[in-house]
């Protein structure tokens, strides 16, 4: 967890969207929430292997931020990466990547 | 209640009388899976221990969809629900059979030498693939189509050959049952021709009379396929290099075949049950009485190794209740098995075949009613007992939408005319919630609509959902969720139970109500919205409809800053996406017109960017592959060019379709074509609950195909007729005539309000199908209401109407002329220049499409990848 990657700025960010980013090898998936907290997790979509998940909907499920797959609408909890609901598959959790936004407003994920 | 078929195992409390002790299943197929399943969940805390041994080397898996293995990517598109392997007290091995049974010691010993002891065995052997003893079937290139080793060879072999011979395959099926016309399929899908070879004079022999065999093989000859009937394969030859090249057939003629599949019926695996002395069927399988035990006390057999009066069963289903049967017996209870009607429906191949319970009319005194129709290519028969009363089978091809909706009512009184079931349209309203509750509902899973009804009442259940995780019913073959959801939803009802009909969990009110309020109140943003008649921050199904809404009402493009977040992807990035992540671009052709300059241009594009065309159904050209970071650059050529945004990825207008009509037709009576290019420039770019399409022909020969639109537009000698609920797709409907003989204005006027009286009012991503056919009053109301205005709300609607002309503008051009639309379409927010290097493409036909596992040839550039392909 020592390297962490600027990716961009927070205002680059479309709130309740997501953006792809390349973070060394891996491709990310970087989402600015309500109240600017950023959050990431893996770019690929388990479900269709196509990597898409940035480009997913942004929404609420109680208390967790969620997102949907653009591909087969899965729904993972955008902090934790667990798999909320896998639309009659087996659930495949998602990798979550670290993300600190500095007071300059850079976005920097970890890996 | 004991019948284990009217029962579910959560009716009832665990039972913990009887401790099974070891139990051993040998054979990991899907009723090992099943059993296994019904174990942990029935006896959550039993002091069992379960041990599973199979042959093949992967954890069973879905071999009912195992065509499947060829559209998706990989095995994983065959994973069975549940995972009862991940409990401490189940065991699975894999890779290694059975070889014998030492019943008086009590042990099994497998291939590789391991024994295991028993308390209890069950015996889920399955069967095996049984082919002629035809000289050749050796040779190498035959195959047979039972396990995921099968179809992985079988792929393999298709691909090596394919590049050896430097042409594409001719492939032959021998057997023309439900597999052999899957395998053909399959064989299709691989890139090879298919002959199929049936030794009966019919396709699906077993399950089809002559008149549905008949309708089947018109329907697969369409698909390409070359039926052979009343013939058998006598001869396999081979090539110089000693594959498999020819096959004689017993007409005397010879066909191509560089891969040949036989399908030719399967038997019962019962050789370890023979060799240990266990009593053994006349027609082989493992002898059991209903309690699914054999001769000896403590062996069981399941599945379709098991010879119950007489015979083996090659289906799933009953499987899986001699499964649920034995984890019964194995707790302590008393349940027994009892053979359901079988009913069988052709998967995967491209065409609608299916039939259940007596389809030859076989019982004495038995009618028959049927309704052909060579021109829908449809074939319907029921069987009903001599009073016509009762149902006793059912044969459907072409159009199997009565399947899923009769077949629970085999045995049954019809309770109308067998004849009113069989009408093209309108006919019986088809069975719905009010079936007894010992009739079976989900035959896969055996689950009674009682059943279904107790996990509401008893057990809670608020949702189809629920209902499906608590009772497994329409978890397998899916056919039975509408005929569920119905019974679900009237017992949710009945039960006092307010039938949800909120949106998701942010709107508690359906689509219509809460686009009321958003209109009343002028709401401009999904905030606005949702702070005001909802919670949270949405999600994947409101946002959308909430978008959709908000377009509806002009409230600005649909990439505007908030806008932007609500969108599907494909609203998002205007454009469709694909299975590989890139997407599909769709320019707007009015009515099927384009200029030979613009054809032009759609070719140049394709062939810089390296994207693959394709002519669609609705008279357009698409193009595929299109990463997210080309789209702007793409339609930046199409826009100078005079294209607009086809709204191919959205909920909206699709095309509109029409024939050449009177400018050139002999037969035109009206000019169809100017009528269509002015519909569909009126209403490109609206937004609606759910897509829709508008067809219009200059004639009564109809070549536009417009009762299959939701608008359809007929020309008559005095005008046109306007037709609407009409439909394609999953649930083909032909649209209603709502108004005839009228001049162009009021044609455009009648279907201004009908559009916007739909806007307004249908739920979330209902067609209009549905919307007619559920509309309060049926369809005479709604002519009054849109074409006689009888309430009054003529004006309102015609205003909508004027107003979405009005404000339309081209989605594309108003992207491209916006820097801070255009910065969301980039590949990565920190490496723009860098596409996802993930992407790879293969040739085919002299195009691409996305590389898959297995691909012999594939370049990351779509340009390069087109021209690999340099053989044949």
């Amino acid at each position: 967890m020592s390297a962490w990657t600027t990716v961009c700025h927070v205002e680059d960010l479309l709130p309740e969207r997501g953006a792809a980013a390349l973070v060394g090898e891996h491709q990310v998936a970087v989402f600015r929430l309500q109240g600017d907290e950023v959050v990431a997790v893996q770019q690929r979509d388990p479900f269709s292997g196509a990597n898409v998940l940035s480009r997913g909907i942004v929404g609420s499920a109680g208390d967790a931020a969620t997102l949907a797959s653009p591909m087969y609408k899965q729904v993972w909890d955008l902090r934790t990466g667990a798999c909320l609901d896998p639309a009659g598959k087996e659930p495949q959790d998602l990798r979550t990547f670290g993300v600190v936004v500095d007071a300059d407003g850079r976005v920097r994920v970890a890996g | 209640m004991r019948d284990h078929h009217t029962r579910n195992p959560s009716e009832r409390p665990t039972m913990s009388l009887t401790s099974p002790g070891r139990v051993l299943v040998v054979g990991a197929g899907m009723v090992a899976h099943h059993l296994a399943e019904q174990l942990v969940t029935r006896s959550p805390e039993g002091a069992w221990q379960l041990t599973v041994l199979g042959e093949e080397d992967a954890a069973p898996y879905d071999r009912v969809h195992l065509s499947d293995f060829f559209s998706g990517s990989d095995a994983r598109a065959l994973t069975l629900p549940g995972t009862p392997w991940l409990d401490p007290r189940v065991q699975l091995r894999t890779g290694d059979p059975v070889r014998s049974v030492d019943r008086d010691a009590r042990t099994v010993t497998t291939r590789s030498g391991r024994v295991e002891a028993y308390d209890q065995l069950v015996l889920a052997t399955g069967s095996w693939a049984w082919t002629p003893r035809t000289e050749g079937t050796d040779l190498p290139g035959v195959f047979t189509y039972r396990t995921l080793a099968d179809v992985e060879a079988l792929r393999d072999w298709v691909a090596r050959r394919t590049e050896e011979l430097g042409r594409p395959l001719a492939g032959a099926v021998v057997g023309g049952g439900v597999l052999g016309l899957e395998a053909a399929a399959a064989l299709q899908k691989l890139g090879t021709s298919a002959t199929v070879v049936e030794f009966a004079d019919r396709l699906m022999n077993v399950q089809l009379d002559d008149g549905g065999g008949e309708a089947l093989r018109v329907l697969v000859t369409g698909l390409g396929m070359d039926v052979r009937t009343s013939t058998g394969a006598t001869r396999l030859g081979a090539a110089a290099d000693g594959a498999v090249a020819t096959m004689d057939l017993s007409d005397g003629s010879s066909v191509p075949a560089d891969v040949v599949v036989f399908s030719t019926g399967v038997r019962p695996r019962d050789r370890v049950a023979r060799e240990s002395g266990l009593a053994i069927g006349e027609r082989g399988g493992v002898v059991v009485g209903p309690t699914c035990r054999t001769s000896d006390p403590s062996i069981w057999a399941v599945g379709e190794c098991a010879s119950f009066e007489g015979e083996c069963t090659g289906l799933v289903a009953p499987g899986n209740a001699m499964a649920d049967v034995v984890v019964d017996q194995l707790l302590g209870g008393s349940a027994t098995y009892r053979p359901a009607a079988d009913g069988t429906k052709l998967k995967g191949v491209g065409v609608d075949a299916a039939s259940f319970g007596d389809v030859f009319a076989l019982t004495p005194g038995a009618l028959e009613v049927m309704f052909a129709d060579p021109v829908a290519q449809t074939y319907r028969k029921l069987v009903v007992s001599d009073d016509a009363r009762t149902l006793l089978g059912g044969v459907f091809v072409g159009d199997t939408s009565l399947y899923s909706s009769l077949r629970p009512m085999l045995g049954r009184p019809l309770g109308a005319d067998p004849s009113a079931f069989l009408a093209p349209e309108g006919g019986a309203p088809a069975p719905g919630p009010d079936l007894p509750d010992d009739v079976v509902v989900c035959s896969c899973s055996n689950v009674s609509a009682g059943t279904v009804r107790a996990a509401v009442t008893e057990h809670g259940c608020t949702s189809v959902g629920e209902v499906k995780k608590c009772t497994r019913a329409g978890t397998v073959c899916g056919s039975c969720v509408p005929l569920l959801t119905k019974i679900v939803n009237s017992t949710l009802e009945s039960a006092g139970v307010t039938v949800s009909n909120a949106m998701c969990e942010h709107f508690a009110m359906p689509r219509a109500e809460l686009f009321a309020l958003v209109r009343r109140d002028g709401l401009r943003t999904f905030t606005q919205v949702v702070e005001a008649h909802g919670t949270g921050r949405g999600c994947a199904v409101c946002k959308p409809a909430v978008a959709s809404m908000l377009s509806s009402t002009n409230a600005g493009h649909v990439l505007e800053r908030e806008h932007a977040a609500l969108q599907d992807t494909n609203d998002h990035v205007l454009a469709n996406m694909q299975k590989d992540g890139t997407y599909s671009v769709v320019p707007r052709v009015p009515g099927g017109e384009i200029t030979p300059e613009k054809l032009v241009v759609l070719g140049q594009v394709a062939a810089e960017f390296g994207l693959a065309t394709r002519i669609t159904g609705a008279q357009r050209i698409a193009m595929f592959g299109a990463r997210i970071d080309q789209l702007p650059a793409i339609w930046r050529r199409l826009v100078d060019a005079g294209f607009e945004s086809g709204q191919a990825y959205g909920k909206s207008l699709r095309a509109v379709k029409s024939c050449v009509g009177q400018a050139w037709c002999r037969f035109g009576v009206q000019d169809s074509a100017s009528m269509a290019v002015r519909l569909e420039l009126r209403y490109r770019g609206l937004r609606s609950p759910h897509k829709f399409k508008v067809g219009v022909s200059g004639c009564a020969r109809e070549c536009a195909e417009a009762r299959g639109k939701d608008v359809g537009v007929i020309a008559t000698e005095k005008g046109w007729n306007v037709y609407v609920g009409g439909n394609g797709g999953f649930t083909p409907r032909h649209a209603e005539l709502l108004a005839e003989d009228l001049d162009d204005d009021r044609l455009v006027q009648v279907i201004d309000r009908f559009l916007a009286h739909y806007i307004q009012s249908a739920d979330r991503v209902q067609r209009t199908a549905p919307w007619v056919a559920e509309y309060p009053g049926g369809l005479a109301e709604l002519r009054r209401v849109v074409v006689e205005d009888s309430r009054g709300i003529g004006a309102e609607l015609d205003a909508v109407m004027a107003e979405h002309v009005a404000q339309y503008t081209d989605e594309w051009r108003a992207t491209l002329d916006d820097p801070a639309k255009l910065r969301q379409f980039v590949s990565f927010v920190n490496a723009p220049d860098t596409p996802d290097p993930d992407l790879v493409y293969a040739p085919v036909r002299g195009q691409v499409r996305p590389a898959r596992a297995g691909d012999d040839v594939a370049d990351r550039n779509p340009v390069i990848a087109r021209t690999l392909e340099v053989r044949s």
